[in-house]
């Protein structure tokens, strides 16, 4: 009896119709899958992005040049030069983040003391020459002026956290 | 007459079902393979040299990049290696918390398993499905860690930020609204424990729906069934650990014999094959993503009723809070010096291992009492399953070496380091 079975159960492709049953119920069913650059996938505000400087509501940098970013990077991405401004407090005058070497690990986040270097949630970012991979000063504080508003958000969501 | 000679070729680095960058020299007897010999090291990136030229803390997002398809279970064993020779224990939510993310971990990287081998045998299909659950994963690990895949999230002395009350949603878009955004975000409206319980409910039914397309399917019967039998004292032999052991018949599994974080609170089954070959690996592999969500039901649970200190609060070894940093001089100290020089380990060595989704995964440390390993070894399971290549491959068709690559899982992040 358990041979005839097995053989008709064989025989009429029982198991391959069935896994066919599978595909053809998902086709009638919703898509799982979404529009992409039209839509996004949600994104947590501990999301590790592209790097930003930011300041403070007066417009004055945060980054007081203590290099614990540099310090406790582990891949060497960030190099740091300072100097004594005018009014004598210490700045960078150089702030440079290779984002080729960069691992995207948030320790520098973690390890800044006046919250100043930041990952932001901003995932696509693309380079067309080889040199634009190294982020200069400027440029991360201009990021950083053009997304406060969101990494500022982020930051309050997960204040309780950290 | 001409003399017939064997034929050499190269499976790989650059064949896909090579699983990355592992080239193979087949010696082949027509379509026999008669010897197989494995090259690595096309992916080495020297990470327990760079280990032992940084502080212990900046490694952790080096330990992700080994095994990449098992994350968290990297970094566990090295965190537990560390937390090993300072002689401390973290907290049991963080435990607890570590436990459910193994598993959660487990459960991805059998997904990507089934997934590959899927395709390597032949069968697209459920590719697609076990990535739909997959990407729910990644949404965990991003909603915790920041990062889909590289979290560093585990650090000596307990894990770095608490679950989240809150998971993102969708918002609503010219495709997504109404009815489709509410079923997109059913399972997002809680806390984060809350989207992992409803996925740990609805996967045990993905899990068959994952059967259906497989387990009796004549070709893929055809495809595993007495490929690549392993008796189980050669498993042993070859130093085999994991499910390509358990498949072979041993019952051996750390959670169970060596309980590390809190597997001896949890209850679950480790399922163990018959005959050795591709096809009870494979079943192996599919009753441990049932288990899997088994104990990440029994985590969200405990979690739930518990709630606490993720972190130890011992400002030699661990960082304090922000606001402490802020808030007081003899904080911020501890701050700088941890993120400059790191903390010095005590004298000694030790090994520290987890049963990773692949097998055991070992971290062996000898630190001389400076704020970095002097020497820091990781054991991986792949690295002693494709040894065994040659045993393995050799006598069979040249497609049945895909089959039993991939059913090796392998991942060269971990084998050649």
């Amino acid at each position: 009896m358990n041979a005839v079975s097995r053989y008709f159960k064989s025989l009429l492709l029982l198991e391959l119709w069935q896994g066919l049953g599978v595909t053809l119920r998902y086709f009638f069913r919703p898509k799982f899958t979404i529009n992409y650059p039209e839509e996004k996938t949600p994104k947590s505000p501990r999301f590790r992005g592209l790097h930003a400087l930011r300041r403070y509501p007066n417009g004055e940098e945060r980054c007081i040049a203590c290099k614990l970013c540099e310090a406790v990077c582990p891949a060497l991405a960030i190099t740091i030069d300072s100097t004594q401004r005018e009014d004598g407090t210490r700045r960078t005058t150089r702030y440079d983040i290779d984002l080729f070497k960069c691992i995207y690990c948030g320790f520098c986040e973690e390890s800044c003391p006046v919250d100043s270097i930041v990952l932001t949630d901003v995932h696509e970012f693309h380079f067309e020459e080889r040199e634009e991979s190294v982020v200069n000063k400027a440029q991360l504080l201009a990021l950083g002026d053009r997304y406060e508003e969101q990494i500022a958000s982020n930051r309050r969501q997960d204040a309780a956290y950290r | 007459m001409a003399e017939i000679q064997n034929y050499t070729m190269n499976f790989g680095p650059q064949h896909p079902a090579a699983h990355g960058v592992l080239r193979l020299v087949l010696e082949m007897d027509g379509e026999t393979v008669v010897r197989a010999d494995p090259h690595i090291g096309l992916l080495h990136r020297a990470t327990e040299k760079l280990a032992e030229s940084k502080p212990f803390n900046h490694s952790i997002g080096y330990l992700d990049r080994l095994d990449y398809m098992s994350m968290m279970c990297n970094e566990h064993a090295y965190v537990r290696a560390i937390e090993q020779l300072l002689g401390i224990e973290p907290p049991p939510r963080a435990q607890y918390i570590r436990t459910m993310f193994d598993e959660l971990t487990r459960f991805s990287n059998h997904l990507l398993w089934i997934a590959a081998c899927g395709i390597d045998l032949g069968a697209m299909t459920v590719f697609l499905y076990c990535f739909r659950e997959r990407e729910m994963v990644m949404d965990m690990y991003e909603a915790v860690s920041g990062a889909r895949m590289h979290a560093a999230y585990y650090r000596p002395g307990g894990v770095y930020r608490d679950l989240p009350e809150s998971v993102p949603l969708y918002k609503e878009t010219r495709w997504t609204k109404g009815k489709d955004l509410k079923r997109r975000n059913e399972w997002r409206e809680g806390s984060l424990l809350d989207f992992i319980e409803a996925f740990a409910r609805d996967v045990p039914s993905k899990i068959d729906e994952y059967e259906t397309l497989l387990t009796d399917n004549r070709i893929w019967k055809q495809r595993t069934v007495g490929i690549g039998v392993v008796s189980p004292d050669k498993a042993v032999q070859m130093g085999y650990t994991g499910v390509m052991l358990r498949g072979s018949g041993v019952e051996w599994d750390l959670r169970k014999k060596q309980p590390y974080a809190m597997y001896d609170q949890v209850d679950f089954d480790v399922p163990v094959g018959v005959s050795g070959d591709c096809y009870d690996r494979y079943l192996c592999r599919v009753e441990e993503l049932r288990q899997s969500a088994k104990i990440i039901l029994q985590c969200v649970d405990w979690l739930k009723k518990n709630p606490g200190h993720v972190m130890l609060k011992n400002f030699k070894v661990i960082p304090p809070t922000r606001e402490e940093m802020k808030d007081d001089m003899e904080a911020m100290i501890h701050h700088f010096k941890l993120f400059t020089e790191g903390y010095a380990v005590p004298e000694g060595e030790t090994y520290a291992a987890v049963e990773a989704p692949k097998g055991e995964f070992g971290c062996y440390m000898v630190s001389d009492g400076a704020n970095k390993p002097f020497r820091a070894h990781f054991r991986a399971p792949g690295f002693a399953h494709l040894s065994s290549m040659n045993e393995l491959a050799s006598g069979h068709m040249l497609a049945d070496a895909v089959a039993i690559i991939s059913t090796m899982d392998l991942v060269f992040g971990e084998v050649d380091r």
